[in-house]
């Protein structure tokens, strides 16, 4: 793997950077809204 | 039509993408994964040099935004026309994807989205929000094409027509493939929170006195 991006790194990272910040960020939200939802249904079926 | 209700009601929805999701979430993974692995390993291109690179991350992103409008389009239908219990559901849950992979769709999913939360009445937001994303698919076709319509600095259509060298070709493909199962994942599990939420709200009802 190369992971020399000459003159170009300035472009390059960031784009990448922001993909993977974009795409972690959906995944944290989506299993956080899950556990969050589950957890309240649990305590009020408990009721 | 009578597979795709008697398979989309929650509970059915519940048990079967339980069973999915552990597959997709791994293959998304893997496919992204090789993706990245294929794609930093491939030589300069010989006129975009290592800038090539973005290709992998920008075509699957643009991609995904016109697909997700695309489902988000079919499910709007399917509630409209055919009342099905599930299908705002999964078009709601789409959108913030959707939005996610965009910038070009960005301003239709964000009016998608505020629809949704400005109108409290979940049947009528869904039934605005529904014929907003018809509406709005009008746009799909063009910015599809606009590639090949107009003269810009973007370059032309490279899959279809052949253009493009197998060595960018496979890791594109890779990460295009890696995407979407990645929006099937998040898409299967922001639908289960929802059932999920739908349940909550029915028993706090419930037990309102």
């Amino acid at each position: 793997m190369n992971f020399d991006m000459g003159a170009y790194g300035a472009y390059i990272w960031p784009a990448y950077g922001v993909s993977v910040l974009g795409i972690g960020t959906a995944v944290m939200w989506t299993v956080a809204a899950w556990r969050k939802a589950k957890a309240k249904l649990a305590s009020l079926e408990q009721k | 039509m009578q597979f795709l209700f008697r398979y989309a009601n929650p509970h059915n929805f519940m048990r079967l993408s339980g069973a999915v999701l552990p597959f997709t979430a791994i293959a998304a993974t893997l496919s992204i994964a090789a993706a990245l692995y294929l794609g930093f390993s491939a030589p300069p291109d010989y006129q975009q040099g290592r800038t090539v690179l973005i290709l992998f991350i920008h075509v699957p992103a643009a991609t995904m935004a016109m697909s997700v409008y695309g489902v988000i389009a079919v499910c709007s239908l399917l509630s409209l026309v055919w009342r099905h219990p599930l299908s705002d559901t999964a078009a709601r849950a789409a959108a913030p994807f959707g939005a996610l992979f965009t910038v070009l769709l960005l301003f239709l999913y964000l009016g998608y989205m505020a629809l949704w939360n400005a109108i409290e009445d979940e049947t009528r937001a869904a039934r605005a929000a529904a014929i907003l994303a018809l509406v709005g698919a009008v746009n799909i076709p063009i910015i599809e094409f606009s590639v090949n319509w107009w003269n810009t600095l973007h370059q032309g259509e490279s899959i279809v027509s052949g253009n493009l060298a197998p060595v960018f070709l496979a890791p594109l493909l890779l990460m295009m493939l890696g995407y979407m199962l990645l929006f099937v994942t998040l898409w299967m599990v922001r639908i289960r929170t929802a059932i999920l939420e739908r349940r909550a709200r029915n028993l706090m009802q419930g037990a309102a006195p």
